[in-house]
């Protein structure tokens, strides 16, 4: 009613959309730039790896066994004399896939099941939010060992453990979300005018917790990627040949004092990985939902 | 209080429930007859048999379910099949040894945790503020194996001071049990320290901007009294609280640091059952946790609404 009644033409901050004005917030924390770079640079990494590695990641040599780095090999190399820094690159892909798929899956589970309790409340309501706290009883990594034990090791597997252990977070989330919209007015007035529920839901509800889900999503793969380096660390995830940050460090940590430098590398990538995700997410948070700062 | 207490049990029995489905549909994922995969490489067929009869595969799956929850509640969450040792008194001999490194590493988490919150919220912007907060990105972005390794690197191979593996009772050597703990502790409390600062950080923000605040500076009192005596007293209940529901973080991590420092405890036997195909085991270790989890947090409610005189009335 003001901004009708206002002579002055609306400001810029004001015109803009809630994502626009969000990327404007964004842009100004430094540490959510820096994660969003990193990220992007681990993308391309995973991308062009047949271009970026100097070498093939599995192609042994009984020649060069455990050499530290050097010219010929910036990283090293390991107990069968491959180049440790080709297959730190080779394993981001690995990471960035789990991380990345997993929370696809949590996602694409988590929030329609948090739709439904949400939206449809009673029995349903009850019903999922009791079968999401016995999901959430089982600390996240041990439920997804055991779902990676009893569906065999693999990297698949591995991110389907991870994708189902995470998906009661976001059931969670949603809901709550869900509960806070369906008691404002367009919601109600989308009712009024006749609107069928999945379209409330999905035009109405659904749009204005983006946000939030975007912010856990990302917070999310952090998470995910630690949890597919401890799955492959323990023999759970990526299985030998194929290169994994995690197995590789389950095979460093057995030569630990004489060539360290095979622990340091895939460790730093994991370690940088996780933080610019974190990065990232905490900036989105800050940019997207000001009200948690 | 009283109603508050059997309100809060009874809430605890559907997700018990639900939490035993879970663990007992975790059988139904293995590919094929679960009695042959169960009875190991060697597929002996007499403890295919035995197996078949024991688990009632022949029967329809509630029933099967029914029997298994039965023997649970009896104490019986099934046998090994490498060492056929029951489930229970395996994890029961583990389990000291895993609650040992937890306790340590929640000490580790609070005496670093607590302070950097404190620091990082009376600093607020400060230089102090962000290196609490460089801290805890550090803590939640660190593999806790990755950091256990750099450690056995630096402690053990470079400097020689503490042992790189192993375990000693306390009853038979308090020190040599000591030193091969410290690391293993630090490593899982790590994490927990820097979930610990973020919220005693946030709760201590909150506290010191409150009025009941501004009334103790007003009267004159020190800083370090008010921040001590005042806020903290306060911040401390949610920050505990909240603390409390890092158990699963800290059972999480003992199974990675106990693989890295071959501690033999709760975590190693998960991770040793899961290559042996020991799923008995596994599912006795989950059922264990969750449960372990489920009582933690019911017991850090009660202790919220205890000290909570607001919730009280």
């Amino acid at each position: 009613m003001s901004a009708m009644l206002s002579t002055q033409p609306p400001s810029p901050a004001a015109d803009a959309g809630p994502w626009r004005r969000a990327a404007r917030r964004l842009r100004r924390r430094r540490g959510a730039l820096i994660g969003g770079a990193v990220v992007l640079l681990f993308i391309a990494l995973a991308l062009f790896a047949p271009w970026i590695a100097p070498q093939d990641p599995i192609a042994t040599s009984w020649g060069a066994i455990r050499k530290a780095p050097s010219a010929a090999h910036w990283f090293g190399t390991d107990e069968i004399g491959r180049d440790v820094l080709s297959r730190v690159v080779w394993g981001t892909r690995a990471s960035l896939l789990a991380g990345l798929v997993s929370v696809a899956i949590s996602l694409a589970l988590g929030v329609p099941i948090g739709l439904a309790a949400g939206f449809l409340g009673g029995v349903v309501d009850g019903l999922i939010s009791r079968i999401t706290d016995a999901f959430l009883a089982c600390p996240f990594l041990i439920l997804a060992i055991a779902l990676a034990a009893f569906l065999g090791p693999s990297l698949t597997n591995a991110m389907i453990a991870i994708g189902v252990s995470a998906t009661p977070i976001f059931v969670r989330l949603t809901r709550a979300q869900v509960l806070n919209i369906l008691v404002e007015d367009f919601v109600e007035a989308a009712r009024a005018v006749g609107n069928p529920p999945l379209r409330i839901a999905l035009r109405h509800v659904l749009p204005n917790i983006t946000a939030p889900l975007v912010v856990q999503a990302t917070l999310a793969i952090a998470s995910a990627v630690i949890a597919e380096a401890s799955l492959s660390f323990l023999g759970l995830g990526q299985q030998p040949p194929a290169p994994s940050w995690g197995s590789m460090l389950n095979t460093a940590k057995n030569f630990i004092d004489n060539a360290p430098w095979m622990a340091v590398w895939p460790g730093l990538a994991i370690f940088a990985l996780v933080l610019s995700f974190n990065l990232l997410g905490d900036g989105l948070r800050d940019a997207l939902d000001p009200r948690q700062r | 209080m009283l109603d508050y207490l059997v309100k809060r049990l009874l809430s605890i029995v559907p997700t018990l429930v639900f939490v035993s489905m879970l663990i007992f549909g975790l059988q139904q994922l293995l590919p094929g007859d679960p009695a042959k995969i169960l009875a190991g490489e060697d597929q002996d067929p007499t403890v295919v048999a035995y197996l078949r009869a024991k688990l009632h595969l022949d029967e329809p799956l509630p029933l099967r379910y029914a029997y298994w929850v039965g023997g649970v509640l009896k104490g019986d969450l099934g046998e090994s099949v490498r060492t056929q040792q029951p489930v229970l008194g395996l994890i029961a001999q583990k389990l000291p040894v895993t609650v040992e490194l937890a306790l340590l590493a929640f000490a580790i988490a609070l005496t670093i945790g607590i302070p950097a919150g404190i620091v990082s919220a009376v600093g607020r912007g400060t230089a102090w503020d962000y290196g609490a907060n460089l801290f805890a990105l550090w803590g939640l972005s660190t593999p806790n194996f990755w950091l256990g390794i750099l450690m056995i690197l630096l402690f053990s191979v470079q400097l020689g001071w503490l042992p790189a593996s192993g375990y000693v009772s306390p009853f038979e050597d308090l020190g040599a049990n000591l030193r091969a703990m410290i690391m293993p502790a630090f490593v899982l409390g790590n994490a927990i320290a820097a979930v610990l600062m973020r919220h005693t950080r946030s709760a201590m923000l909150q506290v010191l901007a409150s009025d009941y605040v501004r009334t103790a500076r007003a009267k004159g009192l020190s800083e370090r009294s008010v921040v001590l005596k005042h806020a903290l007293r306060n911040a401390l209940t949610p920050i505990i609280t909240l603390g409390a529901l890092e158990l699963g973080t800290l059972l999480s991590g003992a199974v990675l640091t106990e693989q890295v420092f071959t501690i033999p405890g709760f975590g190693k036997l998960i991770v040793d059952s899961v290559f042996n195909r020991d799923y008995a085991v596994v599912q006795g270790v989950v059922l264990v946790t969750a449960s372990a989890y489920i009582t933690l947090n019911l017991l850090a409610d009660l202790a919220y609404f205890a000290v909570n005189p607001r919730l009280r009335s």
